[in-house]
């Protein structure tokens, strides 16, 4: 029979890869892997900052995230070489967190449960936040799918259509942020951009359009998450990698199919 | 009322001047062709017409809630997004199956619809991409060289499409061409531009000189006209080529 903490572990990492999904395809699409990478890595800052003031480690890891991703574009929307910029805040942030957390006195943290995440200890109370914060995604996406999808092709187009660019990538900026936030307990800060990247890349030869690749990237997150717990459970593994892994495996199989164009 | 008029548009990147004090407008049904050099700014004031640059000096006013048609000069979609034709003709707003087939008949390319964006042929994206902006019924139509890649023949049959679409709908249409002489017989209006007007006029029809007939060639049913450059050659920046190869030949005006 299937124990209580392990129920919660499967719900917890189906949301993320609900929200994983569609949102991958857009990292994908927009090339934003490595303004993932940077946000993901603030979180651990967030960490550092959650447990030395005391408040929750979402609400840390949230505040992190949106700062970092606010920064960024603020500094590469002033003609900073993006890929120096996020170079240098991608480690930075990942830097200061880890020392950070080293002056926290009196705190005993795991820190491998932030940067490889901890999905087995997710207890009810953040069962809820996950679940709230992958639908608060999810619902972001579907309510702007067809903006976010004509600004990603072209902002001058999406502009002439009397969209706003910079909106769009605000609200892009803020799920990514979010899903940074709900992720970290379930596969960590290191892994969350695979989680992300991983589903989506294995989705692009399955699909002919963009509504596909999400759902495709949806189901392959899925899958990966329930399988890469079992090879936890049954090998004895880390959660996050080894749901990782099984995301890598779906992609290398990926690659043997034909792109359906 | 104009659609679209600017008043001492000027648009700077840094420290380079693209625009210097433009004054442009564009009425309804009207057809405009804008021509100057690489790097004379036509792209800059069509941005600025969009509202995706914001002049650093003058102002850009639109008439409220107008529809705007935009064919960019180039789109580059990128393999990573399946993309089919009739996806791409619904971004962002949704269109019907009926609605896009009739659309893609009218432009030329009717068995398009599940083809991939990314497999479609320069003349075939640009029909594409004009189908897109027709969707929207546009009260002004903006094409950024939307001739280019296209041979002549291709290019009359495009300016033919766009006479048409003036007719039938009665949109005011921008167009912006790179190539200095040769431009759309229908123009109301050409305006040459290198970083400020430099002079603008009507375009002259070559139909009754046999040795632009030849020029031309012969399938492109006076769609294309010459336009002769008013401004001297030396003064102030508007020092292009204006010369074709041969002295201009007596010219009727297009009216």
């Amino acid at each position: 029979m299937l124990s209580d903490f392990l129920i919660r572990a499967v719900l917890a990492g189906v949301a993320v890869a609900l929200a994983a999904g569609p949102l991958g395809a857009f990292v994908v699409w927009r090339r934003m892997a490595y303004f993932g990478e940077a946000t993901a890595h603030a979180a651990i800052l967030g960490v550092a900052l959650a447990l030395g003031f005391d408040m929750s480690i979402f609400v840390g890891t949230l505040a992190a995230a949106l700062a970092m991703a606010l920064a960024v574009t603020q500094l590469t929307g002033r003609g900073l070489a993006v890929d120096t910029t996020l170079g240098v805040l991608a480690h930075a942030a990942l830097a200061f967190g880890l020392v950070a957390v080293s002056f926290l006195q009196g705190v005993r943290v795991d820190l491998s449960a932030y940067l490889f995440g901890d999905i087995l200890a997710v207890g009810r109370p953040e069962l809820a936040v996950i679940w709230g914060g992958a639908l608060a995604v999810l619902g972001l996406l579907a309510w702007r799918w067809n903006a976010l999808l004509t600004v990603t092709v072209s902002e001058d187009l999406a502009k002439a259509s009397g969209l706003e660019p910079r909106h769009e990538r605000l609200g892009l900026t803020v799920a990514l942020a979010l899903v940074v936030a709900v992720a970290i307990q379930v596969v960590g800060a290191l892994l969350i951009v695979a989680m992300l990247v991983v589903p989506a890349a294995a989705a692009r030869p399955l699909a002919r359009s963009p509504e596909g690749m999400a759902l495709a990237a949806t189901g392959v997150a899925v899958a990966a998450t329930l399988g890469g717990l079992w090879g936890s459970l049954q090998f004895d593994t880390p959660a996050g990698p080894s749901i990782v892994v099984a995301a890598t495996v779906l992609f290398a199989l990926s690659l043997a199919m034909p792109r359906r164009d | 009322m104009s659609l679209i008029a600017a008043r001492g548009l000027s648009v700077r990147y840094g420290g380079v001047t693209a625009l210097e004090g433009v004054d442009f407008t564009i009425a309804p049904g009207e057809i405009v062709t804008i021509i100057g050099p690489n790097g004379s700014g036509k792209s800059s004031l069509v941005r600025a017409i969009l509202g995706v640059v914001h002049p650093t000096a003058g102002q850009i006013t639109r008439r409220a809630g107008l529809r705007i048609g935009y064919v960019p000069q180039k789109l580059a979609v990128d393999a990573r997004m399946p993309l089919t034709v009739r996806r791409f003709l619904s971004l962002p707003t949704r269109r019907d199956r009926d609605e896009i087939s009739a659309m893609l008949g009218r432009v030329g390319v009717p068995d398009l619809h599940d083809r991939q964006m990314t497999a479609l042929s320069g003349g075939q994206f640009q029909r594409v991409l004009l189908a897109r902006a027709l969707l929207a019924e546009p009260e002004l139509l903006i094409l950024d060289e939307a001739t280019q890649g296209l041979d002549q023949r291709g290019t009359a049959s495009f300016y033919q499409l766009i006479e048409q679409v003036r007719q039938e709908t009665g949109a005011a249409i921008l167009m912006v061409s790179h190539d200095l002489h040769v431009v759309m017989s229908a123009s109301d209006r050409v305006i040459c531009l290198n970083g400020h007007v430099c002079c603008q006029g009507q375009p002259h029809v070559v139909t009754a000189a046999p040795e632009y007939r030849a020029l031309f060639g012969y399938g492109t049913h006076g769609t294309m006209a010459l336009y002769q450059h008013a401004h001297s050659h030396d003064h102030d920046g508007c020092a292009h080529d204006h010369d074709p190869a041969q002295p201009l030949p007596e010219t009727a005006d297009a009216e």
